[in-house]
């Protein structure tokens, strides 16, 4: 099974939601739709689901085309934000009302609703009714209720988002485990590029109704094709500097320079922009080739083990989580170190010229 | 969001288009053909043109419903809707009592239009109802059967009684969709209790509260069964409005051929009006939210 | 402004509390100082959100004194109080431009006009939203209703502390930084006494200088972020802070060991005879995986970029620990050892704090 999204694109009266999109999913996959809010995450699920037309393009579902074919008629799933229940039925009956409304007979019923409800850990509540429980049990019953029909294609609206910290935590974990025991299509779409890479799989990075890159999540995460899709598979944001290539020398910003070397020393020279992630600052130079830049310090968030640092170099507001706990006051000045083995390279068009060399040895 | 293009809906509704045909199209089209024509029964008809239109549109009998029909909305508006809102206000958010009042206020909306004037009718007699006699007996001079102000008072009265419920039922639902942190926020800002009203509940309010009127409005506006029951139009012709007047005119005097052109005219006026309200509120809408 | 105190405060939704389960706040005291940054820290239902509507006077409690300075307000209205707040979701006024909601406050309290003007463009700046000030609030997105609310609480210059409920729920991950170091510094610029409410503890760490902790009702700790990290008070602070959260293994102590599974672990410290139910605690950030220590089965190892996490078994306990980037998990026989002084001690789950070691030994 595969779905197969071809040339699809969408507009609403005159304003694009989608831009032109080739995407292939396929059986037994997790896939993750990572983008900010009003990226079209949710536009494109809609349009998996078959809840929207697309304005161009068709779908293609196990090679048939369906673009036309109504939701109903497609075995598709959806889990949104809220957690959407029946709140008069147990967690037992809500669990069973789509295999109800499929005619199903009552012993296979009971069989499909035990087994999902063994997987999702809502066996000691099948008896209850859905506000007696608490947010992340309220969202395994939808869950479960998107699971337990069987669907090919299951579509994940952001939702853990209503969730509390520790609770998001622990069903990120159960996710994949529940994804893999089903087999279906999964699409998950979230706003935060830690959540997509703990649900591994695919990543789909989306900006302003396109897709900007699609493969496997840590690949897509290390080896960003352009400053855009880096920037949203980054948080805290992804750092810039300007570059400058002359020969073999690399000049940041103003004054900071660094041998170029791999694929950095066969660009031609000219102008880039370099990009960084903020785990990869560091306050003492950690090799010979660390370049140095004078900083100062806007203000510092300590985590307890970790130390996020926001800094000001020239016009450029940077990021840095630095391990430890390093408190600094607000305007001091510090000098920060930066492995150019970690540094993109994109051309002014922001696409990636040369990755950082640390990523291709990943 | 749109929704998927979907022509069964078309199959569904056919029944009633069907229903509606034969009960609203079909008797607008014989009326029509009244107006246009001469009549003494016996399905002998003879033309006769606009000439039914022009002497309505020249009647002075028309234009005195007509006024008194317009100062009779105006009135019931000015009372019923600032009365509304304010009784919502003051509802109590919830508890029990909150679905006491609701029930209650519910209750005159129940009362089929006839009983209410039926119960208006004997409330205010001076011989032996209630408000009448107890009127009397502290010295009022009062007799709506007499006295064109006076049954003029007991009609908008009655027409409070029995409608401004609707409008602040109407507003407790906007209000309680109101979140309370709204609430809390105002009393942070030290919003002074006008406040809270003009720039968090009106706002909140506006979309219901123009259902509300534009409800009001028509209903008011085609007023018939209660005056009829309590009045019967009189004293005079003081509270003849203008379905009452439309009535006497069509089924008291016969004279179907004027009541037909004077009926149609009485269409188009409030197509027009309700035209004007939706115009007006959608625009209203598209401003705020630009 | 003044220093806030709460003194034998609890508060039960329900007219007749019976037992304690009946209180969605237990007993306490604490005092919240002049011009601090705190976080309260919980999952929900935990009784934050009752205490910050105790301290704005939305709620009143059913027992003890809420002081504002030497000032007893238990029973004083909210808008005597003095304090703003900042809801989850943006309480805006949507018939009011961005100005105009920006400078109600100020107005209510009858302020002087050129005053006004002078502040909002300040507030305006701050919040970065100084092109939208004529626009009607109606129709801007969430991320721009939410910082209009953020500007409002921070208008009046007077107040005696500002409250955050979750005020980042609905703003954007990249967006979150910004307002979060906006917050950051506006209290160093203003000194306002600011006291955040939220579940999610990258923000409550990296917003506040004392995170309190809150569990079922209780303040169970309240400390600098790397107090909590290092050495948290209660096994839930060591589960609630740190993600993965703190790794709890039943262990007998001995001295300075702790016996696990008949294989003894270094303390750093010694530790007096414990009672009850015995735990040690560690942080998967101490977790050094290499081969030598104590023997674990790896189930998963999950790549979140930065680093990867470990989740495995530790004698039939889950465990987890952090590999940091460039780091391999052995092939197989994968073993454990802990960073020496990191390991915590917790008794019936509250930590026990190490014997007092002899001067000079």
């Amino acid at each position: 099974m595969t779905l197969e999204l071809q040339g699809v694109s969408r507009s609403v009266a005159g304003r694009v939601h989608i831009q032109p999109t080739e995407l292939t999913l396929k059986n037994g996959t997790m896939n993750v739709l990572l983008g900010p809010t009003l990226s079209g995450k949710t536009s494109l699920m809609r349009l998996m689901a078959g809840l929207d037309q697309p304005s161009a393009g068709r779908i293609l579902w196990e090679g048939r085309d369906v673009t036309g074919v109504k939701v109903q008629d497609r075995r598709v799933a959806m889990v949104y934000q809220q957690f959407i229940n029946y709140p008069a039925m147990t967690v037992y009956d809500n669990i069973a009302s789509p295999l109800k409304l499929m005619g199903k007979p009552k012993d296979e019923i009971d069989r499909a609703v035990r087994e999902t409800a063994d997987m999702l850990r809502l066996t000691p509540m099948l008896s209850r009714k859905p506000l007696e429980l608490s947010g992340g049990q309220q969202q395994r019953c939808a869950l479960a209720r998107a699971l337990v029909k069987g669907a090919g294609l299951v579509l994940l609206d952001e939702p853990l988002a209503n969730l509390d910290y520790k609770l998001r935590e622990e069903l990120r974990i159960e996710i994949p485990r529940i994804f893999e025991a089903s087999g279906a299509i999964f699409v998950y779409a979230t706003t935060e590029p830690e959540e997509a890479l703990l649900l591994g799989g695919n990543t789909a990075t989306l900006w302003e109704g396109r897709v900007t890159q699609f493969g496997p999540t840590p690949s897509v995460y290390r080896l960003p094709g352009d400053a855009t899709t880096a920037r949203v598979f980054s948080d805290p944001p992804m750092n810039f500097v300007s570059c400058r290539k002359e020969a073999a020398r690399l000049t940041f910003g103003d004054a900071a320079h660094a041998s170029a070397t791999g694929a950095m020393a066969a660009l031609p020279d000219g102008e880039f922009v370099a990009g960084f992630r903020a785990n990869h600052v560091t306050l003492n130079r950690h090799s010979g080739d660390a370049v140095e830049f004078r900083c100062t310090v806007g203000a510092t968030e300590i985590t307890g083990s970790e130390t996020f640092i926001h800094l000001n170099h020239g016009p450029d507001r940077w990021v840095g989580l630095i391990h430890g706990v390093h408190p600094m006051d607000a305007g001091a000045q510090v000098s920060i170190y930066l492995d150019p083995a970690h540094v993109y390279l994109f051309d002014t068009a922001g696409r990636l010229a040369a990755p950082a060399p640390y990523a291709l040895a990943a | 969001m749109e929704k998927t293009q979907n022509n069964k809906a078309w199959f569904l509704i056919l029944p009633v288009l069907v229903l509606v045909a034969f009960s609203a199209v079909l008797p607008l089209m014989t009326v029509v053909n009244y107006s246009v024509n001469d009549t003494f029964g016996n399905n002998a008809f003879f033309w006769t043109g606009l000439e039914w239109f022009e002497e309505m549109v020249t009647s002075s009998r028309l234009h005195d419903a007509l006024g008194r029909q317009i100062l009779f909305s105006l009135i019931i508006l000015a009372i019923q809707v600032p009365l509304g809102i304010f009784i919502a206000l003051n509802m109590p958010k919830k508890g029990f009592w909150a679905s006491f009042c609701l029930v209650l206020m519910a209750l005159p909306l129940l009362i089929p239009f006839n009983v209410v004037g039926t119960i208006w009718q004997i409330f205010g007699r001076v011989d032996i109802g209630l408000l009448g006699h107890t009127l009397a007996a502290m010295g009022f001079d009062y007799n709506y059967t007499n006295d064109p102000l006076d049954a003029w008072i007991t009609v908008v009265v009655m027409d409070v009684w029995h409608w401004t419920s609707l409008v602040a039922l109407l507003c407790y639902a906007g209000l309680q969709s109101i979140p309370q942190a709204y609430y809390q926020a105002a009393k942070i800002d030290q919003a002074t209790r006008w406040s809270v009203f003009r720039y968090i509940e009106l706002p909140k309010m506006k979309g219901v509260l123009l259902i509300a009127v534009l409800l009001r409005f028509m209903d008011s506006f085609m007023i018939y069964t209660e005056p009829f029951v309590l009045t019967g139009g009189g004293p005079g012709n003081s509270t003849t409005f203008l379905s009452i007047d439309l009535a006497k005119m069509a089924t008291g005097q016969f004279d179907l051929g004027p009541a037909a052109a004077f009926s149609l005219m009485y269409y188009c006026v409030i197509l027009l009006i309700s035209w004007v309200f939706y115009t007006v509120m959608t625009n209203l809408d598209r401003e705020e939210n630009r | 402004m003044s220093r806030i105190t709460l003194s034998n405060l609890a508060h039960s939704y329900l007219p007749n509390p019976k037992g304690e389960d009946d209180f969605a706040l237990k007993e306490m005291d604490h005092i919240w100082e002049d011009g601090g940054a705190y976080a309260l820290l919980g999952a929900s239902g935990c009784g934050k959100t009752t205490l910050l509507n105790i301290i704005s006077g939305l709620v009143r409690p059913s027992q003890g004194r809420v002081l504002f300075g030497e000032r007893d307000v238990t029973d004083a209205e909210t808008t005597e109080r003095n304090i703003a707040q900042v809801f989850q979701f943006p309480v805006v006024y949507d018939t009011m431009t961005v100005r105009q909601n920006l400078a109600f406050p100020l107005r209510n309290r009858g302020m002087d006009p050129a005053y006004i003007a002078r502040r909002i463009d300040q507030i305006a700046a701050m919040i970065g939203m100084e092109a939208m000030l004529d626009r009607k609030a109606r129709g801007l997105t969430a991320d721009a209703k939410q910082k209009i609310s953020l500007g409002r609480g921070m208008v009046r210059e007077d107040v005696n502390a500002i409250l955050f409920d979750e005020p980042l729920t609905v703003i954007d991950p990249h967006m979150k930084w910004e307002l979060r170091t906006q917050l950051k510094s506006l209290h160093r610029e203003f000194g306002h006494t600011m006291i955040y409410v939220t579940h999610d503890q990258t923000e409550a760490l990296t917003f506040a200088d004392k995170v309190v902790v809150m569990h079922d009702g209780r303040v169970v700790q309240m400390g600098t972020p790397e107090e909590l990290f290092e050495t948290p008070a209660h096994t839930f602070v060591g589960y609630f802070i740190g993600s993965p959260g703190m790794n709890l293994l039943d262990a007998e102590i001995a001295g300075s060991e702790a016996r696990l599974q008949g294989v003894s672990v270094p303390l750093g410290a010694a530790y007096g005879p414990t009672t009850g139910r015995t735990q040690i605690g560690i942080r998967p950030e101490y977790v050094l995986i290499s081969d030598e220590g104590l023997p674990v089965t790896v189930k998963r190892v999950e790549d979140v970029g930065r680093h990867r996490i470990v989740r495995a078994e530790l004698a039939g306990q889950p465990f987890s620990a952090i590999l940091p980037e460039g780091m391999s998990v052995p092939a197989d026989g994968a073993r454990v050892s802990f960073a020496t002084g990191k390991v915590n001690v917790y008794a019936n789950d509250w930590r026990v704090a190490p014997a007092e070691t002899r001067g000079g030994a």
